[in-house]
């Protein structure tokens, strides 16, 4: 009969299922001990810095005045990078999905995916060897006509390696993983939400404002905040492309410094309690790269409730 | 979906590609301390494996006493990790590797230390790369500079700005110097050839000079910087004004300072830096054995170049077997063999070392015998 054979299907698709689920909870696990595991390791290799004699540790005063500068100059370097991928980032993305012809925005998403998967030495090298020349001049002007604004005070620098080229370097790296992410939220807009603010009479860009962009919110936030992930922790371009320095205010002089660039610049020399200190700083960004996380969750599991996207 | 689709492909195989060569330099270590598979106890004929770690500035020369030695001695393979001076010099202390390549010779404490693994006797060193630094600057038309120690260390600390200087044009006859602004680029990762640099201008300008002497750029200094030899290269290349140091083989097409030796100047050579390492003095205190060398930066014997790297092989005095012995010997004596330094130089643009320093430095591992 039709309910045994019903039975029969469902007994012999409950060892797969049972598999399946074993095999996701231990996928699940698995990711977790990693993290686990990643952290512990931080904290144990970290620990001596805690405890030496804060003159010994570099710069003299302590891990607290070692660390706060490259907190803040990572901070500001993966700021830049979002405050110019983003809207780019969003723009592209819309173009891709509600503006542009079928057969170009095929090639333009291929193009932008492509991006993403350049490595990042290569973008330092670009980086260092064309973009920093190139700004020179720009970064002179701005010296010039607008140094009363102290993050444009001058004089601007001679080789254009500066936090503002790292951060622009930086917002190049993660306009793919910002687009990629956006294009296939606002791909999964009802089409009904769209058509019906169309009959309404909205124009394409009201259409967007009123349907898309809404449904979307808490993809964007996500989007984003995997970019500033990416911005946070990226260290090879920005080892390449910054001229470091101590944490200055102006943008386009040579200084600053980001907590990955500076693990990557003296690790392979490093031992002891510089190797520890090192690591310590690797904590730091653990930590901040985890609270990051943990707002974008919360932001997105706020807004949820009123895009319908769940 | 589709289209991320590729996209990840692509991504996924650079990832893969990314672990794969990570693999490949992370192998070295894994069979250190397998060199006793000797088939025979005849003598001349060298089987195994020989692991060192140590000093990046040695790694293409590395690579051209790796292949030249493979070469002439079937059966046997070098493995050496670039992982840095302090990093080799502790697995060398901790027994992971049967040689160190250093680009600062063990400390009286290191070499007491190295009496646990290497026996009563302790670990040596002795002179295997040297390479002269140069001080290099881009500035069009003109090829090199006559600069004394003062000069460079007040250019490097920001006290001369820009390049048509009273001080910079006194020893400069007859060059056109241009109004430009001094750019000055150092190395923004810790390094030995800082290391050696700021030594000299510690040692030939103590007046103007007055930081702590170690592989990072003093912190007091801001001035522009880039990651490792061709990043400072490279923006100084591309830098109209800039003025770097870097070693010789790398500097390219930029203008590079001849430095005061005495009352003449001299022009970066091999031959230089290499009278350099021969008017060295030996470091006071040591084993027969050892051949640390105490660096005259401010020697005033003309022709020699003061600012030079010398880089180290650190070998215990006596190893566990006859076959790591021989193999431990046959190396280093390869190494500072004219054909072995040749061989370096060539691939690597640094300065052999002299007959003298290279027939002594051989003595000394010639002298390597096992010991419990």
């Amino acid at each position: 009969m039709t309910t045994n054979a019903l039975r029969r299907q469902g007994s012999k698709g409950q060892a797969g299922d049972k598999i399946f689920s074993g095999a996701a909870l231990g996928a699940g696990i698995l990711i977790l001990i990693t993290l686990f595991a990643v952290a512990i390791f931080l904290l144990i290799q970290a620990l001596p810095t805690f405890s030496a004699n804060p003159a010994l540790i570099t710069g003299g005063e302590g891990f607290v005045s070692y660390i706060f500068p490259i907190v803040i100059g990572t901070v500001i370097a993966a700021g830049i990078a979002l405050l110019i991928a983003t809207p780019v980032g969003i723009a592209v993305a819309l173009f891709i999905s509600h503006y542009a012809p079928r057969k170009l925005a095929a090639g333009l998403g291929y193009v932008i995916d492509l991006l993403a998967a350049i490595p990042s030495v290569i973008y330092g090298a670009w980086g260092y060897l064309v973009l920093a020349p190139a700004l020179v001049p720009a970064y002179q002007w701005l010296a010039e006509n607008l140094g009363f604004i102290p993050i444009f005070a001058g004089p601007a620098s001679q080789t254009g390696k500066t936090i503002l080229t790292a951060g622009i370097v930086l917002a190049v790296m993660v306009l793919p993983i910002i687009t990629s992410l956006s294009r296939e939220i606002f791909l999964q807009t009802p089409k009904l939400h769209e058509e019906a603010a169309l009959a309404l009479g909205a124009t394409r860009w009201e259409m967007i404002n009123m349907s898309v962009l809404p449904f979307a919110r808490p993809g964007i936030v996500s989007a984003v905040m995997l970019g500033l992930g990416r911005a946070l922790g990226e260290t090879m371009a920005v080892a390449l492309v910054l001229s470091t320095g101590g944490l200055i205010p102006s943008l386009i002089k040579s200084g600053n410094q980001t907590i990955a660039a500076e693990i990557a610049l003296n690790f392979p020399e490093a031992f002891g309690l510089r190797l520890s200190e090192l690591i310590a700083a690797g904590l730091v960004l653990f930590v901040i790269t985890l609270a990051v996380n943990l707002i974008a969750r919360a932001i997105i599991a706020r807004h949820k409730e009123f895009s319908g996207a769940n | 979906m589709k289209l991320n689709r590729i996209g990840s492909a692509a991504a996924v195989l650079t990832v893969a590609a990314l672990a794969l060569t990570a693999c490949g330099s992370d192998s070295p270590t894994a069979s250190a301390g397998t060199g006793a598979s000797a088939t025979g106890a005849t003598s001349g004929a060298v089987s195994g494996t020989l692991t060192g770690s140590g000093a990046s500035s040695q790694k293409s020369a590395m690579e051209a006493w790796k292949a030249g030695f493979e070469a002439a001695n079937a059966g046997t393979m070098v493995q050496y990790s670039p992982d840095g001076s302090g990093a080799g010099r502790k697995a060398f202390l901790a027994g992971g590797a049967q040689f160190a390549g250093s680009d600062a010779y063990l400390k009286d404490a290191e070499i007491e230390a190295s009496k646990q693994v290497c026996g009563p006797e302790g670990a040596f060193n002795v002179p295997a790369y040297v390479s002269p630094i140069a001080v290099a600057f881009n500035l069009p038309g003109v090829e090199s500079l006559n600069l004394d120690a003062p000069t460079i260390a007040k250019i490097f600390k920001l006290e001369i700005t820009k390049w048509n200087d009273p001080a910079i044009a006194a020893g400069n006859p007859g060059v056109t110097l241009p109004d430009t602004a001094i750019t000055v680029v150092h190395r923004n990762d810790e390094s030995g050839t800082t290391e050696n640099f700021v030594d000299y201008l510690a040692a030939a300008a103590k007046d103007v000079w007055t930081y702590d002497v170690s592989g990072d750029w003093p912190k007091e200094l801001a001035s522009e910087n880039a990651k490792g030899t061709s990043g400072v290269v490279a923006t100084t290349t591309g830098t109209e004004g800039a003025i770097t140091y870097a070693d010789h083989s790398a500097v390219g097409k930029l203008g590079t300072v001849n430095v005061k030796v005495g009352s003449d100047y001299t022009k970066i050579s091999s031959e230089a830096a290499a009278k350099a390492v021969e008017a060295a003095t030996p470091v006071a205190g040591r084993g027969t054995l050892d051949m640390s060398l105490d660096l005259k930066r401010d020697s005033t014997e003309a022709g020699t170049y003061p600012i030079i790297l010398v880089s180290y092989h650190v070998f215990c005095s006596t190893y566990k077997d006859q076959s790591t012995v021989d193999l431990v010997k046959a190396f280093g004596e390869y190494v500072l063999s004219d054909a072995g330094q040749k061989e370096a130089a060539t691939s690597a643009g640094n300065a052999p070392l002299s007959a003298k320093m290279s027939e002594a430095a051989t003595k000394s591992v010639e002298s390597i015998k096992v010991g419990s």
